[in-house]
């Protein structure tokens, strides 16, 4: 496979050492190359990331006593929302899709990016949009907001969010049905350029419906105010968007890293590879669940009609993407009973960022059991948790597996395994908590008033998993840093297993 | 010992194999989903409106369209029916550059780029005609965000065609990709825009 040393042949044409501070700037903000775009959208988002999950640490240490004033309740409603938009919007969907913008054409043998330039609008419509929704968050104008100028604003951020990501996932797609190299279909494709067509096929499919939703809130919101129910419609009518199965979306890349990391680890042995990609497709059958805009519940009371009558939505909207993840779980356990499977560090981060996806999706099917009352409760910030942390996981898995790959210097395993396991740590401090509070009722999105029983306890802790979490990304990010810049050189075999037919 | 990294370059450069017309079936999936999910709104709310005695109280009706409100149904009539010139035309502009026919393709398309310009002034002729106000009720609100936003997606068809029509004019006769793109896209708008003009215009 081809491969050059892009800093020699650089340094010795001139290339980087006579150009400016700002033509450098320039050539990364006006790039059409899509390793670059992606970069771009990976750096930014793991700023929302950060951002995220401070804002998480502010909220459960708030919820730690009834009697702390640390916010007050308006800005609560606001961080309690820009928790959910900011995690969702700001940092897992751009990353999950910059990560296939960097990699993908890679894998398929393509040099470009199919409409790069549209491409890079998206990444930028993304990343303004982004920020207007983070000034009308500080404005106090996100969902419930009091200001209605400020709450105009924040639609029509999140409208540029949209078409941004709408955008990007049009050229990923294109990409991998239109750019393979010669003999390659999408059957011989590696998996995670599999998975990042689904995942972009699913978001061109589902992110319109949020559009179209949004269209009628932002008429009403300037118009009317009365329809679509003021700036409370905005929570309304797009909350769905914001919630399972839509978040099951953006998870569906975290089945294609672990997929392609342990084949990587096999050397390309993996029995049953097309159960992977039944896998991956039955996981976005929580698209058919996001476009009716509407939640399936399991009724337990009633007659056994009644249970039937719901139990049916309720296992093919919230059970069917759990079982394209056992199914890709289990092809990749079975895989690893190769006695020559050599260990990789970015598996840890693979597999248990799977793993916390998994966990995010039994609560969710917990939570649409009626008689369980867990609707309102913190088990539902628990889900979003466990499911968006777990996507954040997964992707740092795939920055330790591709980066080497771009960069040409490796990670450290040891560190990564470490840093790793930290990760996973801070995960389940941060959601565990709130599955068990779920349980003692303690309400959700709410600081004032009765919180629950030991509420205190499992705030504190959940407070201590978000700490640990934002630990977590900064050490991540700076190790990654220092191993693109001073690592050791990645030998010839890793290029080998990018392009092959794993 | 070199400390220079060894970076993993792209692939060699292939053949792109119709990405406009891949592209084209993804963004008109996409306007379909749009389109859909408004007319599912509308649909739930026109479901849920109470019911009403008509006017001569021979049956109940839903409370739904205002009574003072009267849908041109001549200038929507034609409308649809102009969307159905539309994909006649895009169809001969796609026929003659299959066959490196320049001049037909440019004419194909030329005509159906005033037919779409007729289009957007139907539109406006039905705002006019209709003479509402956005902040009037429900239906008025939810009637101007359906058809502005299909007017939107015709505002787009409009500059594909614009686009097309003038790398034809520059006798691009490789460009056939790029006609079939644009046919697919207004093809699929024909379709859409039959679908509103049903629940909105028609079923009312």
């Amino acid at each position: 496979m081809t491969a050059i040393d892009m800093n020699s042949a650089m340094t010795k044409s001139g290339a980087v050492s006579g150009v400016s501070f700002f033509s450098k700037i320039s050539s990364w903000l006006l790039t059409t190359s899509h390793q670059r775009i992606g970069r771009l959208m990976v750096s930014v988002s793991l700023l929302w990331t950060l951002a995220v999950v401070f804002v998480g640490i502010v909220l459960d240490v708030e919820r730690i006593s009834s009697a702390s004033n640390l916010i007050d309740s308006t800005s609560a409603t606001q961080l309690f929302s820009i928790f959910r938009v900011g995690l969702i919007f700001g940092s897992i969907a751009p990353m999950t899709l910059g990560i296939a913008l960097a990699i993908v054409p890679m894998q398929i043998g393509s040099q470009v990016l199919a409409f790069a330039r549209a491409a890079a609008f998206g990444a930028y419509l993304w990343f303004f949009g982004m920020i207007i929704v983070g000034v009308a968050y500080l404005g106090n104008g996100g969902p419930g907001g009091g200001d209605p100028q400020m709450v105009d604003l924040f639609i029509l951020g999140l409208g540029l969010v949209i078409a941004g990501l709408l955008l990007v996932s049009a050229s990923i797609a294109t990409t991998i049905l239109t750019s393979r190299r010669a003999g390659v279909t999408i059957i011989d494709a590696p998996i995670f350029v599999w998975s990042s067509l689904v995942t972009s096929v699913s978001l061109i499919l589902t992110l319109p419906v949020m559009a179209g939703a949004l269209i009628f809130v932002a008429v009403d919101h300037t118009y009317e105010r009365a329809t679509f129910g003021a700036t409370d419609g905005v929570n309304a009518w797009i909350g769905w968007a914001l919630t399972s199965p839509q978040i099951f979306l953006l998870a569906i890349s975290t089945l294609g890293v672990l997929a392609q990391v342990v084949a990587t680890m096999n050397k390309g042995k993996q029995p049953l590879r097309g159960g992977l990609f039944i896998g991956i497709g039955v996981m976005s059958t929580a698209l058919i669940g996001t476009v009716t805009q509407s939640f399936y519940s399991l009724r337990l009371d009633g007659n056994l009609n009644d249970v039937a009558n719901s139990l049916l939505p309720f296992l093919m909207f919230n059970a069917l993407p759990m079982l394209g993840v056992l199914i890709v779980l289990g092809l990749c356990l079975l895989a690893m009973k190769n006695e020559k499977a050599k260990p990789s560090a970015a598996f840890v981060l693979a597999f248990f960022g799977v793993g916390m996806v998994l966990t995010g999706m039994l609560g969710n099917a917990l939570l649409r059991i009626n008689d369980l009352k867990l609707s309102n409760t913190v088990f539902e910030e628990a889900v979003l948790i466990y499911i968006g942390y777990g996507v954040v996981l997964s992707s740092f898995g795939a920055i330790a597996y591709f980066g080497p790959r771009i960069w040409g210097r490796k990670m450290p395993t040891m560190p990564v395994i470490g840093l790793g396991l930290i990760g996973v740590l801070g995960v389940v401090l941060a959601a565990l908590p709130y599955y068990i509070a779920g349980f003692t009722d303690q309400p959700a999105a709410r600081m004032t008033g009765e919180l629950g029983d030991n509420s205190q306890i499992w705030n504190s802790v959940a407070a201590i998993g978000q700490a640990i979490f934002l630990i977590f990304i900064i050490a991540f990010v700076g190790l990654v840093v220092k191993s693109s810049r001073s690592g050791e050189i990645a030998d010839e075999e890793i290029f080998e297993t990018v392009q092959a037919n794993l | 010992m070199s400390t220079n990294a060894t970076a993993l370059n792209s692939g060699p450069k292939i053949v792109m194999r119709r990405q406009a017309l891949v592209l084209s079936g993804l963004m008109s999936a996409a306007s379909a989903m749009l389109i859909g999910s408004m007319l599912a709104i509308w649909l739930q709310f026109r479901a849920n409106s109470p019911l009403r005695e008509s006017s001569d109280g021979s049956k109940m009706l839903r409370d739904w369209l205002p009574e003072n409100i009267k849908i041109p149904e001549v200038a929507t009539n034609t409308m649809m029916l102009t969307f159905a010139i539309t994909c006649v035309m895009v169809q001969w502009a796609s026929y003659s550059s299959r066959r490196a026919d320049s001049k037909h393709t440019t004419l194909a398309l030329t005509v159906a780029l005033l037919t779409e310009i007729a289009l957007i002034n139907a539109q406006i002729a039905v705002y006019m005609q209709m003479d509402i106000g956005v902040r009037d009720s429900s239906y008025t609100m939810m009637f101007y965000a359906v058809t502005a936003t299909m007017t939107a997606l015709i505002v787009i068809g409009l500059g594909f065609t614009l686009m097309t029509m003038f790398r034809s004019f520059a006798s691009r006769n490789s460009d056939h990709d790029l006609v079939l793109a644009h046919s697919v896209y207004w093809y699929s708008l024909a379709v859409i825009f039959a679908t509103m003009w049903f629940v909105v215009y028609v079923q009312k």
